[in-house]
C-alpha cells in the first residue's frame, strides 16, 4: 500500500525513512504536540514549502532547468485567492475563482516564457526569467490600487477557516476544534496530496523522459522526444502546482503582501532548500523545508545568544547576529553544491547502498 | 628519408563516451607533406586534435621533435611549433586578414612590425589575402577563408604545420590555386594534410597513411599507392568514387 | 563550412563590408522621436541627459559581465555583489575624509572621489581574481552549477557587507562641486550626470581602443568568437580569462560608486536591485558583445527615462517590454556575437 502511495520511489535508507516519518507525524500531528500559534504557523509554512520546494525541483532537478520565476507563479496563486477573497466577500466561490484565475494565469505565462525561451541555454532561460519575476514584482508593489501595494491585504476566509470558528464545543487532546485547526489539515492534506502526485509524476515514464534529457538532450532529442515540448511542460506543471502551494499559504495566512509571496529572498531560500536538501529526489523537499523553515525560527534564537555573548568583539558579534543567518547557508549552500550536489538525501541514499554492498 | 619529426605510439582517444582512435600508430618524417587519408568518422581529424592537445589520448603516447606532448596543454604544443588549421578553419571573422596574421605572429608585439619578406613570400601564392588585407576576414569568400588560415599557420616559421581538409566545399578553379600553393609549400615546411579529394593529394604527397576504424591501416609512400589502383581500391573504395 | 559557396576565381572583386549600422541609429532615432512626445524641449534635454548619465553607469556595470561571458561562457550571477562592494569600499575613504569631500574646492573632490574609486576598483579587482579562482573554476562548463554557485556567492557576499559595514543604510554625500545644475536656457543639466556620461565615455573608448589596437584586445576578441583557435595559436586563454574577469570585477566596482553616489544611499542590496538591469541591457545586446551592451544600456536607461515622464505605471516594466521586443526583431540580440 506504502509502495503504492509512493509510487514505487522508496525512500532507500532507513535514516531517511526515519527522518521522514518523524517529519510526517510531526506535521500530521502538529496542532496536538506544541501548542502555541507560532508553532503552528511554522507547521503549516513547512507543509506550503514542501510543496513549493518539491515543484522546483521537478524543474531544477529532475529536468536540468533554472528558473527564477517561481516565487512568482507562487505569488500568483497567493494573490489570486487574496485578491478575489478580498473583493468577493469571504466565500468558498471567491476562493474557487481566485484559484482558477491563478492557475490559468500562471499557465498562459509559464507557456509564453517557456517557448520564448525554454529552447535556447539555460543560462538565457535563468536570466528572463530572472528579469521576469522582477518585474512582476514591482508590478505588484506599485500597483497598490489593485494589489495593496507594499501593506498587501488582509482578507477574510470562509467561516469555517476562521479562528473564531468552532466545529464542536468539546476539545480534543486539550486543543478546541477551531477554523485555524480546520485551515491547517486544509493545508496540510492538500500539500501530501500534491506532494504524492509528483512522486508520481517523477517515477511516471514522462518523469523518465524528463530526466533523460536532462543528462543529455541531444540524445533525448536523437531517441525521438521533442525536449523542447517536454521542457515546456514540466515548467507549466511545476508553476501550477507552485501556484496552489500559493493558494494554500495565502489561506494560512489571510494576508498576501510583496514580501512574502514575491519577494527575491522566498526565491533564495527555494534555492537554498532544494540544494541542502537534495535535488532530484522530491524527499530532499521535505527534509530540506522542514530543517530550513524549523531553522529559521528556532536557529535565530540560538544566534541570537551566540551574539550577545561575544558583543565584546563587534565584528564576531556581527557575524553571528541572528539576522546574519543567511550567511552560514549561503556558505552551507555553496559547499553542498561543490561537495554534495546530491544533497542530505542523495547522501543519506548513497551510504545506505553502501553499505547494502558491503 | 629523415628522421621522425612526429610519431605515434598506440593513441587512443575517448571522446564523451565513444572510443574514436583505437591504437593509432603515425610517423610523420621531416620535410615535405604525409597525407592522411580515410573515410568520414575514420579519426583523421581526431588523431589532429589529440596531436594538438585538444582531446588527450588516454592511452599511447605522442612525441614531437623528441619531446613527449601528449599531455601538453594545446598552447604549449603550439609554441613547441605546432601550427594548426582546423577543419573549420577557425577564422577570426570579426577581426581584420592583418589582425588575423598578427595573432598568429607570436613573437610580434606591434602589428604594423610583421615580417615584410614573408608576407611577400605569402603574397606571393596568395595573393587574395594582400588586396582584401584590411577587410574583416568574415566578409571574405571561402576560399580567402581557407587562405587566410593557412598564411595564420606559415606567418612565423614553424616546424609541423596539421592541416585538415584545406579543399572541403571550395571550388575547382580555388583547388587548382591550392594545390600550387602547396607545391610552393612544401620545399621548406613539413606538412601534415587530411584529406578526402584523393586527386588532389596525389600528386602533392609524398608519403601517405590510411586510416580506417580508428587505426592507420597502411602506410608508406605516396607513388606507390598512386600507381597501385587495386590497393586505391581496397583501402579507399567508395570514398575514392565519391570524389573524383 | 559544410556549404558549397559558388566562389568566383581567387581574385574576385572587394567585397562588400557589411557593417550592421541599424542598432546604432536606434539611439539618436530614439531621443527625437520621444522629442515631441515630451512636447518641452528642456524637459526633453534633461530626460536625455539624465538616461545616458544612468545608462553609462549601466554600462560600466554591465561591459565586464558580458565579456566574461563571451570569453568563456560563464555568466556569473553574483556580479552584483562586486557592484555593492564597490560602493561600500568607497565609504572606507569618502566617509573618513568627510572634509575634503565637503570642501568647495573642485581639486579636493575630485582626488578624494578619485581615491574612493581607485580603492574601489582595487578591492573589486583583488576579489574578481578571488573569486574566479575559488567559486567559478571549479565548476566551468557547468552552467547549472555556475548559475547555483555564484547566486550562492553573491548572498554570501551580501551578508558579508552587512558584517563588515551593519546592516543600517549608509547615506553618502555627494562632493559640493559635484552638485547642482548647469542651467542652458530652460534646461537644467545635473553637474553629476554630466560626470557620469564623462567616466562612462571615458570607460567606453578605452575599452573600444583597447580592444581594437591592442594585441590583448584582439585576442579577448578572438576569443569570444573561438577560444579553441586562440590556444592553438599558443595563447593560454584562461589566463586572459582571469584578467577580463578581474577587469570586470573593477569596471563593476567602479559602477558601484558612481551608482552610490548618484543613489547618495547605501544599502547591501544595491549590486543586487541592479543585477536584473544589467542581465536586460547584456541580452538586448547580445551575450558577448561590448557594443552592443553599450547600445543596450543607453537604450534601457532612455526608455526608462521617457516612460517614466510620460507614463509612469509603463515605466514600472519598460525594460521587460524593451527586451521582449527587440528579441522579436533579434533573437539573439542587438550584436550577436558569432560562435565557432
Amino acid at each position: 500500500m506504502i509502495r503504492n502511495l509512493l509510487s514505487g520511489d522508496l525512500p532507500r535508507s532507513r535514516l531517511l525513512s526515519a527522518m521522514l516519518l518523524v517529519v510526517f507525524c510531526g506535521l500530521a500531528l502538529a496542532p496536538f504536540l506544541v501548542p502555541g500559534a507560532r508553532s503552528l504557523n511554522v507547521a503549516a509554512t513547512i507543509c506550503v514549502f514542501v510543496v513549493l520546494v518539491a515543484s522546483y525541483d521537478l524543474l531544477l532537478g529532475y529536468t536540468g532547468i533554472v528558473s527564477f520565476a517561481h516565487t512568482m507563479f507562487y505569488g500568483i496563486g497567493a494573490y489570486g485567492v487574496g485578491l478575489a477573497l478580498h473583493g468577493m466577500g469571504p466565500s468558498w466561490w471567491a476562493i474557487f475563482v481566485g484559484t482558477a484565475g491563478a492557475l490559468s494565469l500562471s499557465l498562459v505565462l509559464a507557456l509564453v516564457i517557456g517557448l520564448f525561451s525554454l529552447r535556447v541555454r539555460a543560462i538565457f532561460y535563468a536570466m528572463i526569467t530572472l528579469a521576469v519575476a522582477s518585474a512582476f514584482a514591482v508590478l505588484a508593489s506599485q500597483l497598490s490600487d489593485l494589489t495593496g501595494g507594499e501593506d498587501g491585504r488582509t482578507f477574510k476566509v470562509p467561516e469555517i477557516l476562521q479562528p473564531g470558528f468552532r466545529l464542536f464545543d468539546a476539545e480534543i487532546l486539550g486543543r478546541a476544534i477551531d477554523g485555524k485547526l480546520i485551515t491547517y489539515y486544509l493545508v496540510f492534506c492538500s500539500a501530501l496530496a500534491l506532494f504524492l502526485f509528483m512522486l508520481r509524476i517523477v517515477n511516471s515514464p514522462f518523469g523518465r523522459v524528463l530526466q533523460a534529457i536532462r543528462e543529455n538532450d541531444f540524445r533525448a532529442e536523437a531517441l525521438g522526444y521533442r525536449t523542447v515540448i517536454y521542457r515546456t511542460l514540466a515548467n507549466c506543471l511545476g508553476a501550477l502546482i507552485a501556484t496552489l502551494a500559493g493558494v494554500l499559504m495565502a489561506l494560512w495566512l489571510r494576508y498576501v503582501g510583496p514580501k512574502t509571496m514575491l519577494s527575491f529572498e522566498v526565491m533564495t531560500d527555494i534555492l537554498l532548500i532544494v540544494v541542502i536538501g537534495g535535488m532530484g529526489t522530491i524527499y530532499g523537499a521535505v527534509i530540506g523545508s522542514a530543517l530550513f523553515i524549523l531553522a529559521q525560527n528556532y536557529l535565530q534564537l540560538l544566534m541570537a545568544q551566540a551574539s550577545a555573548a561575544m558583543s565584546g568583539a563587534p565584528l564576531l558579534a556581527n557575524l553571528f547576529h541572528p539576522d546574519r543567518w543567511l550567511l552560514w547557508l549561503g556558505v552551507l549552500f555553496v559547499l553542498s553544491v561543490y561537495f554534495f550536489p546530491t544533497g542530505i538525501v542523495g547522501r543519506l541514499r548513497t551510504r545506505a547502498l553502501l553499505r547494502r554492498l558491503r | 628519408m629523415s628522421e621522425p619529426l612526429l610519431e605515434l605510439d598506440g593513441v587512443h582517444t575517448h571522446i564523451g563516451q565513444y572510443h574514436i582512435l583505437q591504437g593509432v600508430d603515425l610517423v610523420v618524417p621531416k620535410g615535405g607533406i604525409t597525407v592522411l587519408l580515410g573515410r568520414n568518422g575514420a579519426g583523421k581529424t581526431t588523431t589532429l586534435r589529440t596531436v594538438m592537445g585538444l582531446w588527450h589520448a588516454s592511452r599511447g603516447t605522442v612525441r614531437f621533435a623528441g619531446g613527449d606532448i601528449t599531455q601538453s596543454p594545446t598552447p604549449d604544443i603550439a609554441t613547441a611549433g605546432i601550427a594548426y588549421v582546423p577543419e573549420s578553419m577557425g577564422i577570426f571573422s570579426d577581426l581584420t586578414v592583418r589582425e588575423n596574421l598578427f595573432l598568429a605572429a607570436r613573437s610580434v608585439k606591434n602589428a604594423d612590425r610583421m615580417d615584410e619578406a614573408r608576407l611577400e613570400w605569402i603574397f606571393g601564392f596568395f595573393g587574395a589575402l594582400k588586396k582584401f588585407w584590411n577587410q574583416p576576414a568574415g566578409t571574405l569568400s571561402g576560399g580567402q577563408k581557407q587562405m587566410v588560415a593557412i598564411a595564420r599557420a606559415i606567418v612565423e616559421p614553424r616546424k609541423l604545420l596539421l592541416i585538415d581538409e584545406p579543399t572541403k566545399g571550395l571550388a575547382p578553379a580555388i583547388i587548382q590555386g591550392m594545390i600550387a600553393a602547396f607545391r610552393e609549400l612544401k620545399q621548406s615546411e613539413t606538412i601534415l594534410l587530411v584529406e578526402q579529394n584523393f586527386s588532389f593529394v596525389s600528386a602533392l604527397g609524398d608519403s601517405v597513411a590510411v586510416m580506417d576504424g580508428g587505426r592507420i591501416v597502411h602506410s608508406g609512400a605516396m607513388a606507390e599507392l598512386a600507381d597501385d589502383r587495386d590497393l586505391q581500391h581496397k583501402l579507399l573504395g567508395l570514398s575514392l568514387d565519391n570524389h573524383q | 563550412m559544410t556549404t558549397i559557396s559558388p566562389v568566383a576565381p581567387q581574385d574576385s572583386t572587394l567585397p562588400k563590408v557589411r557593417v550592421d549600422m541599424l542598432p546604432l541609429l536606434l539611439v539618436p532615432v530614439l531621443a527625437l522621436l520621444m522629442l515631441p512626445l515630451v512636447g518641452s524641449f528642456p524637459t526633453w534635454v534633461t530626460l536625455t541627459v539624465a538616461g545616458l548619465a544612468m545608462g553609462m553607469m549601466v554600462f560600466m556595470m554591465a561591459s565586464g559581465l558580458t565579456l566574461i561571458f563571451g570569453l568563456m561562457d560563464v555568466l556569473n550571477f553574483g556580479h552584483g555583489a562586486f557592484v555593492s562592494v564597490g560602493a561600500f569600499t568607497a565609504t572606507l575613504v569618502l566617509l573618513p575624509m568627510k572634509g575634503w569631500v565637503e570642501a568647495d574646492s573642485i581639486l579636493m573632490n575630485l582626488s578624494v572621489v578619485g581615491l574612493a574609486i581607485l580603492l574601489a576598483m582595487l578591492v573589486t579587482g583583488i576579489l574578481g581574481w578571488a573569486f574566479e579562482r575559488i567559486i567559478i573554476r571549479p565548476v566551468y562548463g557547468l552552467h547549472l552549477k555556475q548559475i547555483l554557485i555564484t547566486m550562492g556567492g553573491m548572498i554570501v557576499a551580501e551578508q558579508l557587507i552587512h558584517v563588515i559595514w551593519g546592516a543600517e543604510q549608509i547615506p553618502l554625500q555627494l562632493p559640493t562641486t559635484f552638485r547642482g545644475a548647469f542651467i542652458f536656457g530652460d534646461a537644467a543639466l545635473e553637474k553629476y550626470r554630466l560626470i557620469a556620461v564623462g567616466v562612462g565615455l571615458t570607460v567606453f573608448v578605452t575599452m573600444f581602443l583597447v580592444l581594437n589596437r591592442t594585441k590583448v584586445g584582439l585576442l579577448i576578441r578572438a576569443g569570444v568568437e573561438n577560444g579553441e583557435m586562440v590556444e592553438a595559436l599558443g595563447y593560454r586563454i584562461r589566463r586572459l580569462f582571469v584578467g577580463v574577469f578581474m577587469a570586470g570585477s573593477a569596471l563593476a566596482g567602479l559602477g558601484g560608486v558612481m551608482w552610490g553616489l548618484y543613489k547618495e544611499t547605501l544599502t547591501a542590496a544595491i549590486g543586487g536591485e541592479i543585477t536584473v538591469l544589467v542581465f536586460i541591457v547584456i541580452i538586448i545586446g547580445g551575450l558577448g558583445s561590448v557594443g552592443g551592451c553599450f547600445i543596450g544600456a543607453m537604450l534601457v536607461a532612455l526608455v526608462a527615462n521617457y516612460a517614466g515622464f510620460l507614463a509612469p505605471k509603463v515605466a514600472l516594466v519598460s525594460d521587460i517590454l524593451l527586451m521582449v521586443t527587440v528579441l522579436l526583431w533579434r533573437p539573439q540580440g542587438l550584436y550577436p556575437v558569432a560562435k565557432r
